[in-house]
């Protein structure tokens, strides 16, 4: 090796020593890019919080005009069991009239169960209208006591501050009477 | 150049002394036969599990083990990983009843496992396990690969390790010992008195795959599972490790290969 | 020696900065011109790797702590979540587990090599005794952290180390004191993470002042000679992070080997037994790296003194550059020093295998002879050494021993 270094002097092979350079530079950059990986992955949610990501509801105990609220990701979820007058109602009005135009069907994957993330989407609070005695606002749907707004039988606002309707959460069925959200 | 060679003859000895340090499989108080090592699916560089034994393991574990020892720390939805689908785990976890509630009376109820819980505990509590078991809490077997000097060995060895009669060489090795009521013979368990009786004999058990469940069998399948509940990341982690190293050889040679070239005036 | 002229800043930017506060004028001082002995050799690697493990501990320790719950009930449970439901937690674990040791081994055979070359001599007795502090600060880091998996061994290790203060006087009044209760308990493991949380931050201040005292006295190299003229240097930039970086590559082999291939080869297996206060485990055995200190601990009867004798073991090293009373610098003009290096080494890999056994017979007699050699060696051979030793000649300067060493291949 010694001699070679003798002989090379200054500038003896530059290309060969650049080309080495830039390969390390090339390839502890990208090793150390990887190595971040692991650590911001770490902090994603674990395993066991995606598990309970999605869960299964059973709706069979719901009888009509009852519902219920399920959490789903740490948030209240309202699963209501709907009457033929609520559909009929929620239909009859004119979509383009709507501050958040949306159509009943559009809310729905079966006509009697409507279900939709139950926060208000003014501020933040919980609507009322899931228990029997609950304000259920001028539309017969739900009543936001925070700052008065008012949601209809398809969870459309109507009436009051809140701009959107209730979220409508990714869900499906998995027979005639349970259904898995997320 | 002395230090390297220095360092790298170092090392040679460091790893001489390091691999020779676990001293040979000693058995449960070194006087019988020594433990047997088994070829695992799951050893080496390339290990992987082979997911046929766990589930026959895991059928080894259902039908046997669980109706003393806990798999804590572990769901019937990790079931997924060794092969079986969504359905199947959704019927298995069925079988099982887990308690929920308050309802709204106020009250606990049992219902039947869905593939988020917690595997059920066979006993309510300690107290509740030990006046089962002879005053002995059965180990919970998710970490014991883990927990036992020789994993999978050591479980694969204390299953088929017994003895109807403290045979010979153990009065040979300690005249007074004598078994206490209630215990069994182990030739691999510390001490050699174990609380469990033997568990594994011909035809108590048959695979849904076909596979012969001799003792034999049973002991390596149900090993290898409880091994795959103790390190569920061994194929993740050995998979990564092959790239990191082959990264890190490649790396190291090539800033070896620059240190050269640049240190060659500077001598 | 050359004074180099500070760096003319180019950039804005930098300059508007460097001249309210010289940031970049000390770290192209210290990290990119810092003359640096063109003679030192491998050995002189382990400072930075020793660096690099630390920031490796302190990395995933931060991750680490994220998810761990200092518990007693909970904090077993969470580590296995950690292992089975983190993304990646059982890489992070592993690399926090297996980087300790790989820690420990690095610091050791940086502090041979200062034992070996004499760099604890006039002018650098307190870069010493700072690294000195910084291993008593690693080895507390390391105990602390031990005892959080709530395991056996953890649970056992934290009850035996701690009863060692009960010998001094009001000692059981001190250990009620630490732990916070009439024995090991919840809230002795709630202390003991909320302190290994702070040490590694003690010891990276004590780093930087290891570093500040290193570049004011600058590197011992393998003949001892000071260095005298600017031939006898190389810039520490590009010549020794680049040399730095290769054994960088091979450390982070060596480490990921165990990581990912035999993550629990320095782990004992009892500790994957939850803590259990009421039984102790038939073999209590600290890790590796301490087991020199618990082997000299052991060879005492007296109680009190097999703990007083553990400290002077670490404490002994302060005193090195006194103790050492050799006019020559380095181990290679100096025969029989030499001699009785190795055989030091031999004795502290004999105290660290007697660590290991279990403390009957045979071993115990070992056990004092290797202790009282381990003394003999600081207090009576290197003070009379110094004084008799007939050393070989040393060269003038480093820049004309290297060349002679040229002309002597070149001849070859």
């Amino acid at each position: 090796m010694s001699e070679t270094a003798h002989s090379a002097g200054t500038g003896g092979d530059t290309s060969r020593r650049d080309m080495l350079l830039y390969a390390s530079v090339a390839l502890g950059t990208v090793g150390t890019a990887l190595a971040v990986w692991p650590f911001l992955d770490s902090m994603n949610p674990a395993k066991d919080v995606l598990a309970l990501a999605s869960i299964e509801v059973d709706l069979s105990p719901i009888q009509e005009g009852q519902a219920i609220t399920a959490v789903w990701r740490g948030k209240p979820v309202f699963i209501r069991h709907r009457t033929p007058a609520d559909i009929e109602q929620s239909r009859a009005v004119e979509v383009s009239s709507l501050r958040d135009p949306q159509a009943d069907e559009d809310r729905v994957i079966k006509d009697q169960w409507l279900v939709m993330i139950g926060i208000c989407t003014h501020l933040g609070c919980v609507p009322k209208g899931q228990k029997p005695g609950d304000p259920k606002g001028d539309y017969n749907g739900w009543f936001c006591v925070c700052h008065g707004s008012h949601y209809d039988t398809a969870g459309r606002i109507r009436k009051g501050p809140a701009p959107l309707n209730l979220p409508v959460p990714p869900y499906d069925f998995l027979d005639e009477t349970s259904i898995r959200i997320g | 150049m002395s230090g390297l060679k220095g360092i790298i003859g170092a090392a040679a000895v460091a790893v001489g002394l390091v691999a020779g340090a676990p001293a040979a499989l000693a058995a449960g108080g070194g006087h019988g036969p020594e433990l047997k090592h088994q070829s695992w699916t799951f050893d080496g560089l390339f290990g992987r599990y082979s997911e046929k034994q766990l589930r026959r393991g895991w059928e080894v574990y259902e039908g046997i083990c669980k109706s003393c020892h806990t798999l804590d720390y572990m769901h019937y939805r990790n079931l997924e990983q060794i092969g079986y689908t969504e359905d199947e785990v959704k019927e298995i976890a069925a079988r099982f009843e887990v308690q929920d509630g308050p309802d709204e009376w106020g009250d606990m109820f049992m219902r039947p496992a869905t593939p988020l819980d917690g595997f059920a505990e066979p006993y309510e509590n300690d107290a509740i396990a030990m006046l089962a078991n002879g005053g002995v809490v059965p180990p919970n077997l998710s970490v014991i690969t883990r927990a036992r000097d020789h994993g999978a060995d050591y479980v694969y060895n204390l299953l088929l390790g017994y003895e109807d009669e403290v045979p010979e060489w153990a009065t040979e090795a300690d005249p007074t010992f004598s078994l206490a009521p209630g215990k069994s013979f182990n030739t691999f368990f510390p001490g050699y008195a174990i609380s469990m009786p033997q568990q594994l004999f011909e035809g108590i058990l048959e695979y849904s795959d076909g596979t012969e469940a001799t003792p034999e069998q049973m002991a390596k399948d149900v090993s290898a599972f409880l091994q795959w509940a103790a390190e569920p990341e061994l194929e993740e982690r050995k998979g990564l490790g092959r790239m990191v190293l082959l990264f890190l050889i490649v790396l190291t040679g090539v800033l070896f290969a620059y240190k050269r070239e640049l240190w060659k005036d500077a001598h | 020696m050359s004074t180099t002229p500070d760096p003319v800043w180019s950039n804005r930017a930098i300059k508007w900065f460097d001249r309210r506060l010289p940031l970049f004028t000390m770290m192209h001082k210290e990290l990119i011109v810092y003359p640096t002995p063109r003679n030192i050799n491998y050995w002189w690697n382990f400072g930075s790797l020793a660096g690099v493990a630390l920031v490796i501990m302190i990395l995933t320790g931060i991750f680490l702590a994220m998810f761990y719950t200092p518990h007693e009930d909970m904090a077993f449970a969470s580590i296995e979540r950690i292992m089975r439901e983190v993304n990646y937690g059982w890489l992070i674990r592993f690399l926090h587990m297996n980087g300790a040791s790989m820690f420990f081994a690095v610091v050791y055979i940086h502090i041979l090599r200062g034992m070996y070359y004499g760099s604890y001599k006039a002018p650098r007795e307190l870069l010493w005794i700072i690294g000195v502090v910084i291993y008593i600060l690693m080895m507390a880091a390391a105990f602390l952290g031990y005892v959080l998996p709530w395991g056996q061994m953890s649970f056992w290790a934290a009850t035996v180390i701690t009863s060692l203060v009960t010998p001094l006087p009001f000692g059981e009044t001190i250990a009620i004191w630490l732990w916070g209760g009439y024995s090991v308990d919840n809230d002795t493991l709630k202390r003991f993470f909320s302190l290994h949380y702070l040490v590694p931050f003690l010891i990276f201040a004590f780093v930087f002042l290891h570093l500040w005292a290193l570049h004011t006295t600058k590197s011992n190299n393998p003949l001892g000679v000071e260095i005298k003229k600017p031939a006898d240097t190389l810039p520490f930039h590009p010549y020794f992070t680049v040399k730095d970086s290769v054994t960088l590559g091979a450390f982070l082999f060596l480490l990921c080997y165990f990581v990912f291939f035999a993550p629990n080869y320095f782990n004992h297996s009892i500790n994957y037994v939850m803590a259990d206060p009421l039984v102790t485990p038939e073999h209590i055995v600290p890790e590796w790296y301490f087991l020199p200190f618990y082997a000299i601990l052991r060879a005492i009867p007296d109680k009190l003194m097999g703990v007083v004798l553990m400290f002077a073991a670490i404490l002994v090293w302060a005193a090195l550059p006194w103790l050492d009373t050799s006019k020559v610098r380095s181990g290679r003009f100096r025969p029989t020093f030499r001699i009785f290096f190795w055989i030091f080494v031999a004795d502290a890999v004999l105290l660290t295998y007697l660590g290991a056994m279990p403390a009957e017979g045979i071993y115990v007699t070992l056990g004092q002879f290797a202790t009282a050699w381990y003394f003999i060696h600081f207090l009576v051979v290197l003070p009379i050494l110094g004084k008799v030793e007939k050393t070989e000649p040393v060269p003038e300067s480093i820049s004309a021993a290297v060349s002679a060493e040229h002309q002597k291949e070149a001849s070859a």
